[in-house]
């Protein structure tokens, strides 16, 4: 036990002797969350649209003031003909220009009909698509307050789904999950497999192997400081979603911490696979990036729907473990359900785990070959 | 007296390059025993075998009565190793690198100070240094006394003195010298034939293939000829000279001189004459007895052929 509580000691050494680690273990996860949650924002928040109006009437002044104030958009010109468009998008602070037909007022009330065209500045079709969607949004609810007056019901639209578990339109909650997700396998992968193959590099492996310390011993000691931190980290994301972004977990925040540390453990048992298959520090880092950072981002769900996939890509993304760890950090996070709801994702990541640390074992050298 | 290590017919492979060939040998109790080779002779194969870092192909090893192949976790309590890349970690303090060896061994290091406090007394005043900051020949010293820690029955040091300085070196073999009287078996091992004359016994070690194994004053005997060193400025053209000699059977160069022999062990008759034909004039010729290295071109001359 004295053993083993030194070769820890040891490792704690080095992690907070060495900035870097300590840059990469707490730095990366703030300024993700941070960067993911402000920057790589999937809303629209004062996006410039321009209007031309060439009705001019009571009808097209209350509604351009909903759009105006709904806080999604802002007015940047009045425009006076059809001419003014290209050149008003062209200046690029005009995300989009809404147009009222003549006379729109006096046609929906008289017809039922009036219609109003967005022309949106497809060079950024993210933008463009969310405008599109946020404005037709709008412009349906203001239908919806007009219509018993008008009594018709052939001026319905298709609602919009965007909303449906996102009611304040805040996309940064879909991307907490994610980017925990994201962090705990990259860290634990990461500085797991370059620790050990750090050891063989400078040849204090050998000298390790030459003393009584067991495998095992060895393992568990490089293990242990990471997952207190991985641990410690989790709990500042979750601290910091709270504080910046407000985002309350729904669900059980112990059952969320279990689970925490399940994936954690899966991550560290990982990283111990990669460095017995690696032989140099570039190649563990090449390994964790490479092998675990792109199908992280791309197929686990986090930024792709797996249900939009091709069927040949949910078959493969079925063994990358972070898919299960989203599923069930969305489960708790944003729907508040139980482990009854997760308890398969739960089970696949428990025997992951399971067959990663056995494998890791088994092929730990006890000798150099 | 006991042996500590006796190994017998060993041979180990990496693909299809031979690393070692049939090497038999034995190391008494508390003997500094040397092996001496050039770089890729298969010294570190071999003391990784020793260390059970490494399983022969072929051969029995036993070392400290227990054998490698089986006993290795029981082994590895008595063993102190030193690589020859110092294991040291770079980012720990001096004196953090020696309890952590310690507490690995299950020891501390007050435990067994007065075995290295002769080595350690050198670099306690950087006690809080990192290692990677030491000089050569003070992580040298450092890598040994983590080793030493915890009292091991057998040391092996894989190339100890290779890139530290000629001061350090000879400190460094005193102090091996010293450890004798602990009862330590020392195996180490160095390109450097000068440091074979500190060892008890030697053994000359080429292309994975042992060739003698006797204390360095017999091996120095068993030279079989005897030895001429010549002096001349211009030592190059002094060699091609000696070299297209007929009579000349051998001509290495040695420091300053060049170690020659000649067939009929004499120097040769015509030899003056054919050396001033070759524009050299100031010679100077005298017998002289051979050395370790001496031998060991002689018996790698023997073996290539």
């Amino acid at each position: 036990m004295n053993r083993f509580l030194g070769f820890v000691r040891k490792e704690f050494l080095h992690i907070f002797r060495d900035y870097r680690t300590l840059v990469i273990l707490f730095g990366i996860p703030v300024a993700q969350i941070l960067i993911f949650g402000f920057a790589v924002s999937m809303d629209i928040k004062n996006a410039g649209v321009a209007f031309l109006d060439l009705s001019h009437d009571e009808m097209t002044q209350k509604l351009s003031d909903k759009i105006i104030s709904s806080g999604f958009f802002i007015k940047t010109e009045e425009l006076l003909s059809y001419k003014d468009i290209d050149r008003v998008l062209k200046k690029g602070k005009t995300k989009a220009v809404i147009i009222f037909e003549e006379h729109f007022g006096r046609r929906l009330i008289r017809d039922g009909k009036a219609s109003l065209s967005i022309i949106a500045d497809g060079s950024e079709p993210n933008t463009a698509t969310l405008i599109t969607n946020y404005t037709t949004a709008i412009v349906n609810d203001f239908n919806m307050g007009i219509a018993p007056a008008q009594i018709t019901g052939a001026m319905r639209i298709v609602p919009e789904v965007k909303m449906f578990y996102n009611p304040g339109l805040q996309s940064h909650f879909m991307f907490v999950p994610g980017v925990i997700t994201l962090i705990l396998i990259l860290i634990c992968a990461l500085m797991t497999s370059v620790t050990i193959t750090r050891e063989k590099e400078f040849g204090t492996m050998e000298v390790l192997l030459v003393s009584p310390l067991r495998p095992i011993q060895i393992i568990l000691g490089k293990v242990t400081p990471y997952f207190l931190l991985s641990f410690i980290n989790v709990l500042l994301i979750l601290a910091l979603s709270w504080f910046v972004f407000g985002l309350p977990v729904k669900g059980s925040i112990v059952l969320l911490l279990a689970e925490s540390m399940l994936y954690i453990l899966m991550s560290l048992s990982l990283g111990i696979l990669i460095s017995t298959v690696s032989s140099t520090m570039q190649q563990a880092i090449f390994i964790s990036l490479i092998g675990l950072m792109l199908p992280t981002i791309l197929l686990s769900g986090f930024i792709f729907p797996i249900e939009n996939m091709p069927k040949i890509y949910d078959y493969v993304s079925s063994i990358v473990p972070p898919r299960y760890f989203i599923i069930i950090i969305k489960n708790i996070m944003i729907k508040g359900t139980g482990l009854m709801y997760i308890w398969k994702e739960t089970l696949i990541l428990t025997v992951m785990t399971i067959v990663f640390i056995v494998i890791s074992v088994r092929k730990f050298k006890i000798r150099l070959e | 007296m006991g042996k500590t290590i006796e190994t017998s017919g060993i041979g180990k492979k990496f693909g299809t390059t031979t690393a070692l060939e049939d090497i038999s040998f034995s190391v008494n109790e508390s003997e500094v025993f040397g092996f001496i080779g050039p770089d890729g002779a298969g010294k570190t194969t071999l003391f990784r075998i020793i260390t059970t870092l490494l399983l022969p192909d072929t051969g029995e090893i036993s070392v400290l009565g227990k054998n490698c192949r089986t006993e290795y976790k029981a082994l590895r309590k008595e063993i102190g190793y030193m690589p020859g890349r110092f294991s040291l970690y770079h980012d720990l303090s001096v004196e953090e690198n020696l309890n952590f060896y310690a507490t690995i061994f299950g020891t501390t290091v007050s435990e067994n100070y007065d075995l290295i406090s002769d080595i350690y007394s050198h670099i306690e005043p950087f006690r809080k240094r990192p290692a990677g900051k030491l000089s050569g020949g003070m992580k040298q010293k450092l890598a040994l006394s983590c080793a030493l820690i915890h009292k091991p029955g057998l040391l092996v040091l894989d190339e100890p003195t290779t890139g530290v300085d000629a001061v350090s070196r000879s400190e460094f073999w005193d102090m091996l010298g010293k450890l004798k009287q602990h009862n330590i078996t020392i195996l180490v091992s160095t390109p450097y034939m000068d440091e074979a004359m500190r060892c008890d016994r030697v053994a000359l070690i080429q292309n994975g293939r042992l060739l003698a194994i006797d204390s360095p004053a017999k091996i120095r005997a068993g030279f079989s000829r005897k030895l001429f060193s010549i002096k001349a400025s211009g030592k190059y053209r002094l060699i091609t000279a000696l070299r297209s000699f007929p009579l000349t059977i051998t001509s290495f160069p040695f420091g300053e001189s060049v170690h020659v022999t000649f067939k009929d062990d004499i120097v040769p008759t015509g030899l003056n004459e054919h050396l001033i034909n070759n524009g050299i004039s100031d010679v100077t010729i005298n017998e002289t007895k051979a050395g370790i290295e001496d031998r060991f071109l002689e018996l790698m001359e023997t073996a290539g052929r």
